[in-house]
């Protein structure tokens, strides 16, 4: 006879365990954080929702939530396209396919700040050669002062860096597509356009949706690199949620409202993940 | 709509072939007649398929030419020489219905509407895909979507010659006998060039007219199903066709017969007179185990034997039986008594093959 119980729950501990301390701890601190007010350790007020109703009618955060949205979205439009694009031409072997990839991993390699740092010496006007060669070809351009330039500027910085993500994901993708859709393409007299559009699209389809997820939520989370190129600036112009949200918990030590932005942020990013997810995935249901 | 010649056609994977080992086809000339209905027979990596891509123009050659109608088309993409190929796995345009699936091949001919939907309906209703064309094409059985691919292929009535490779594997057994129906009723009502890649000789004798049988990246007969048991031109046909194949034994010259072991074989009218000139070849005699003639009582010319085995296949029955150390096998009628232990056989002349280094000695009657 097969003895039932329920001792393999204790299996599960150790996994539970891991996600207590990566996870659930430090965000029920957060919770914490966010409906009191605290003054020193032993002074503090539970303040129930206050801090979450002020920070949801703060118009910096506002601001700064409408630049994040325009920016991730700017990410998306460039970099996908783009990084479909770079995969589709890339050689499929040999040397060239190699050197092709390396060549895509380095920027990925680089780390976030030194990122922001190259970029802010190759913008500037006097010793960078993107600055001093614009300026020189008459262009006026200075990302410190200028709101456009300096926008151009961190979203060009980002699809430097990342767009090698999302075209070696797709290159993956692609490599993936047995030749015989290709064949029978070719046999159906398919245009590349076609063959584009109704095989390597469709099948690239699950890469693409780690691809949108990962730029999407990376990027929406982005405060390195225009932190050390622009530091939010000029005036408000490139200051996006995490550097808002830094401000506030390490610049003005605000713990109570920082803490409900951050649910608050920790949220819209899964709301709007999950609504990617589903929009992508909801084809196949139908029929 | 073409004759398809392949002229001194050679291929390999390797660009700097050094042998015929390397080789996938050896130097080949052939013909494919227009409006014929042809299977390609051979076991897996012969070069069936490879050859097949070259026909169709997926590779191109490393020597040699295809040939439509006389003109040398090594240089025409598949596009251009017009063809059509089925695929042993199923190849659908996932985010497409199956009726869009079944117009893609004529509308990128850039056909009027009403000729595509006609079309379409007409593949539909021979494939029985009628209930399914409003359907995704990814959420097909293996089956369906592989008659999606076919009628992909069945669609363009223009078309120099339709090209199947192996397109039944997935197939379930009982719609496998149909749909080989249906292709041999589409290629009478079409007259379209038809060549269908098999390893069943099964398949391949119900589908073509002639056969031909692959060996070693080389066609090694062509001919009727007929002939292919009939006369072998080569030991592997006689293997690989008839079921089970045909009886192979080495043999010996002696005088105007062969022998192995201690038994000695009269060979057929003329052939003796080949023998001197096959000196130093392997020779074979080789007989179908149809034509072998079984008996319990002795005879004229019949040779006792030792019943090994027999197995009782339903319609027939195949007895096993030693021969001077060798085991052939013979196939029995249902009715035919099973000879016990001893049994005495006869080679009848006529059916009584003889090989030499694997290749039919025709005899000179």
């Amino acid at each position: 006879m097969k003895v039932q119980n329920n001792h393999a729950w204790w299996l599960v501990l150790p996994v539970f365990a891991l996600v207590a301390f990566s996870a659930i701890l430090p965000m029920m601190t957060v919770v914490n954080y966010s409906v009191q007010d605290i003054f020193d350790p032993t002074t503090r007020f539970f303040v129930g929702t206050d801090w979450y109703e002020k920070v949801l009618t703060d118009p910096r955060l506002h601001d700064s939530l409408l630049r994040q949205f325009i920016f991730s979205a700017c990410v998306l439009a460039i970099e996908i396209p783009l990084g479909i694009a770079v995969a589709l031409s890339m050689p499929t072997k040999g040397r060239w396919a190699s050197l092709c990839l390396i060549v895509l991993a380095i920027p990925l390699l680089i780390p976030w700040n030194v990122v922001g740092t190259i970029w802010q010496i190759f913008g500037r006007g006097d010793i960078g050669l993107l600055g001093w060669a614009l300026n020189a070809l008459g262009f006026s351009y200075n990302y410190a002062a200028d709101t456009l330039d300096a926008w151009v500027t961190v979203l060009v910085m980002d699809v430097w860096h990342w767009t090698s993500l999302v075209a070696l994901l797709c290159y993956s993708g692609l490599r993936a597509i047995p030749d015989v859709y290709y064949q029978a393409a070719r046999i159906d007299r398919a245009s590349s356009w076609a063959v584009f559009r109704h095989i390597q699209l469709p099948k690239l389809k699950s890469v693409l949706l780690i691809a949108v997820m990962l730029r999407f939520m990376d990027s929406f989370m982005i405060y390195t690199e225009p932190f050390v190129l622009t530091g939010g600036g000029p005036g408000n112009a490139t200051t996006f949620l995490s550097q808002t949200l830094t401000k506030m918990a390490v610049g003005q030590f605000d713990l109570g409202p920082a803490a409900a932005f951050s649910l608050i942020y920790f949220l819209i990013i899964l709301l709007v993940s999950w609504l990617f997810y589903t929009a992508m995935t909801h084809g196949d249901q139908n029929r | 709509m073409a004759e398809i010649r392949l002229h001194r056609l050679a291929h390999s994977y390797s660009r700097t072939p050094r042998g015929a080992e390397d080789y996938a086809i050896r130097s080949m000339d052939h013909v494919w007649e227009q409006g014929g209905a042809y299977a390609l027979l051979g076991p897996s990596g012969c070069g069936k398929s490879t050859l097949l891509n070259i026909i169709s123009g997926l590779l191109s050659p490393s020597e040699g030419e295809v040939q439509f109608d006389g003109r040398a088309v090594n240089d025409l993409s598949p596009e251009q020489r017009n063809i059509a190929q089925v695929f042993q796995f199923p190849v659908v345009y996932d985010t497409m219905t199956v009726f869009d699936n079944l117009a893609f091949p004529l509308r990128n001919q850039g056909l009027p509407e009403t000729k595509v939907t006609s079309k379409v309906r007409e593949i539909a209703e021979v494939l029985e895909l009628q209930p399914l064309l409003d359907k995704k094409a990814r959420n097909l059985t293996a089956d369906e979507k592989q008659k999606v691919s076919m009628g992909r292929g069945l669609v363009r009535d223009d078309v120099s010659a339709i090209l199947f490779d192996e397109p039944l594997t997935v197939i379930d057994p009982h719609l496998k006998w149909k749909l080989r129906r249906k292709l041999k009723q589409i290629h009478e009502q079409f007259n379209i060039t038809m060549v269908y890649v098999t390893h069943d000789q099964l398949e391949a004798s119900t589908f073509a007219d002639k056969i031909a049988v692959m060996y070693g990246g080389q066609i090694v007969q062509f001919g009727t199903p007929r002939e292919l048991f009939e006369r072998p031109r080569h030991t592997f046909v006689g293997f690989f066709i008839g079921s089970p194949g045909m009886n192979l034994v080495d043999v010996q010259p002696d005088g105007d017969a062969v022998r192995f072991g201690a038994t000695r074989l009269p060979l057929p009218n003329g052939m003796a007179a080949t023998l001197p000139a096959l000196a130093g070849k392997r020779l074979q005699l080789g007989i179908r185990p149809e034509f072998v003639h079984v008996s319990d009582e002795p005879s004229a010319g019949a040779m006792p034997v030792e019943v090994v085995h027999a197995a009782d296949l339903g319609t027939y029955k195949i007895l096993t039986f030693r021969l001077d150390g060798t085991l052939f096998k013979a196939r029995l009628s249902e009715e035919q008594r099973v000879p016990e232990q001893h049994a005495y056989v006869a080679f009848p002349s006529q059916w009584t093959l003889l090989y030499a280094d694997d290749l039919l000695v025709e005899g000179h009657a």
